[in-house]
């Protein structure tokens, strides 16, 4: 559906060339979701600009939906961009239309009659879940219900990709979900290809098939998004996983702890897909001569399955200690020991 | 009543002169709006990171805005004569001012429109590209509606100013209140005259001023 080959943005501004995207290959499927994670200034804002045109390559070639957008202009490039729609961070509505004109506007645009434009507008208000707010002005909205609006006028030309542009970070996290929930439901009803863009790792997880990560404008790993949780190549990866696995309170509970017992170790456990139904713990007590204390624990749910993290603190001899970290490594279970230092 | 405070009012002829003023009023304040606006447009359009950007067209346009809108009017109107003895016959009565009026007042609006189109959220235009909108519809369905409270507001103010500029074409000749006031009021000592003269633009002002905010209130939903 999407495929990005050699692709280099350079931005040149009062003399300094800045490199924004630097040789990036990419290829997105069919029904795909797909998310890129990356701070701010990796160049994953200008990725998902190139794919609607709204940026040009310097280099490269950007082909979406059987369009080479690298290449066309002028009408071809406006008629791709009805089947490749964007949603924003700030939504990006007309305050001056309500939000049934804002949905309509994208129609007005293809050349759609009045009265074929007026049912397709109730629909794609139903579809949202904005019934009987058609008549309101975007600024008697929510930022949920914003967004909303962004997604209907997204979706009313039948786009093949949606492509959203930070979607949810302007958003407080309950209303996060739910615009992602309705994310997951277009793409399961429409089988539309979604590409986002993101620094909140919790995004990726909730919704996402396949993730790339990105950093100073190169693609620096790539794969489904239990793999990447579950073995995490790169030290920035590690740390939007952490975002995730590893609550603030967690830092403090394990420093605590090594205080408290300069004894044993701690341990970073690791479940991925079905083991994360084993019963590890008790096998651990039963089966070597240790103290075993639960110290945190959460299992997220991701699109392909489920991860979970667990962190332990185990007292006993030492080589007691070895024998069970052989044990678990057995279990398909990823051992971590946190240094206490 | 005409003997007690207004000696030397005649009605007839305050009527006229209002009427006067009101019609060039009107008609430059129209055409201020629509060559403002297309000033202003272009003005936008061809500055940096717009979709016509063009530096020579934008300099040229820009040092034309400036140049008109510096100049003060009532040397603007004798530097016009000869394009408006050209293009109007005359250079008396009401017509022979709107070349000046609307020359004189279309720079300053543009400058206006320009303002209120950079207001603009670059976000919302850029969501109308995305979607395939051309040139044309970005203008109709997004610049002119988003940034209608301040083409509104702007009008208000330049037709305020167009007013004052009426009066001071009424010196020269052109007719309307401020002629009155001029011919009638000062050259012949008629104070009441001058007075009633300013009492009617005062009022002219306050009603443009009060169309103004309530058609701009009206407008922004935001």
């Amino acid at each position: 559906m999407i495929t990005l080959s050699k692709v280099s943005k350079i931005f040149r501004a009062s003399g300094e060339a800045i490199q924004a995207v630097d040789d990036v290959n990419l290829s997105i499927n069919q029904g795909e979701i797909f998310g890129v994670i990356g701070y701010s200034g990796a160049g994953k804002s200008t990725l998902i600009r190139m794919l609607n045109g709204l940026e040009t390559p310097t280099e490269g070639s950007v082909v979406v939906a059987e369009h080479n957008i690298s290449k066309i202009k002028g009408a071809m490039l406006r008629k791709a961009r009805q089947e490749i729609s964007m949603i924003f961070q700030h939504f990006n509505l007309l305050w001056s239309r309500t939000v049934h004109e804002n949905i309509s506007f994208p129609l007005e645009i293809a050349g759609m009659p009045k009265n074929e434009r007026d049912a397709r507008v109730k629909e794609l208000i139903n579809l949202v879940g904005l019934e009987g707010r058609g008549n309101a002005y975007p600024s008697q909205l929510s930022g949920g219900q914003k967004q909303r609006v962004g997604i209907a006028r997204a979706l009313a030309n039948d786009p093949k990709v949606l492509l959203c542009d930070e979607a949810t970070s302007a958003l407080d996290p309950q209303t996060t979900d739910s615009i992602l929930e309705l994310l997951v439901d277009i793409n399961k009803r429409l089988g539309l290809t979604i590409v986002l863009i993101t620094h909140e790792m919790h995004v990726i997880r909730k919704i996402c098939h396949r993730v790339a990560v990105m950093e100073s404008g190169r693609i620096v790993e790539l794969g489904p998004v239990l793999d990447v949780f579950r073995n995490p190549a790169q030290q920035i990866t590690k740390r939007f996983v952490r975002q995730v696995t590893e609550p603030e309170a967690t830092k403090e509970a394990i420093v605590h702890l090594a205080e408290r017992y300069p004894e044993g170790k701690v341990i970073q456990l690791t479940f991925v897909g079905e083991s994360t139904e084993n019963p590890l713990i008790a096998n651990l007590i039963r089966n070597f001569d240790l103290d075993v204390n639960i110290v945190q624990g959460k299992i997220s749910q991701t699109q392909n399955g489920s991860y979970g993290t667990l962190y332990i603190h185990i007292d006993g001899k030492n080589d007691e200690i070895t024998r069970a970290l052989e044990y678990i490594e057995k279990q398909q279970v990823g051992v971590e020991v946190i240094d206490n230092e | 009543m005409n003997e007690g405070l207004f000696p030397n009012i005649d009605w007839q002829d305050i009527i006229e002169a209002t009427n006067e003023t009101l019609y060039m009023t009107g008609i430059s304040v129209v055409a201020t709006f629509v060559l403002g606006i297309l000033l202003g447009l272009v003005l936008f359009l061809t500055s940096k990171d717009n979709v016509w950007e063009n530096r020579t067209i934008n300099f040229i346009i820009s040092a034309f805005v400036n140049i008109f809108r510096s100049i003060p009017f009532i040397i603007l109107i004798v530097l016009l004569i000869p394009f408006t003895k050209a293009i109007v016959h005359t250079m008396i009565g009401e017509n022979a001012a709107l070349p000046a009026l609307i020359i004189g007042a279309a720079p300053f609006y543009a400058r206006l429109v320009e303002i209120g189109l950079r207001e603009i959220d670059k976000g919302v235009i850029e969501a109308a590209k995305s979607m395939g909108a051309r040139t044309g519809t970005i203008i109709w369905k997004v610049l002119l509606p988003e940034s209608m409270p301040a083409l509104v507001s702007g009008i208000t103010v330049t037709a305020i100013a167009l007013v004052g500029y009426t009066a001071m074409a009424g010196v020269i000749g052109a007719g309307g209140l401020g002629n009155l006031a001029y011919l009638d009021g000062y050259q012949r000592n008629h104070n009441d005259v001058t007075l009633v003269a300013t009492i009617i633009i005062l009022i002219i002002v306050f009603i443009l001023q009060f169309i103004g905010d309530f058609v701009t209130s009206k407008l922004d939903k935001r």
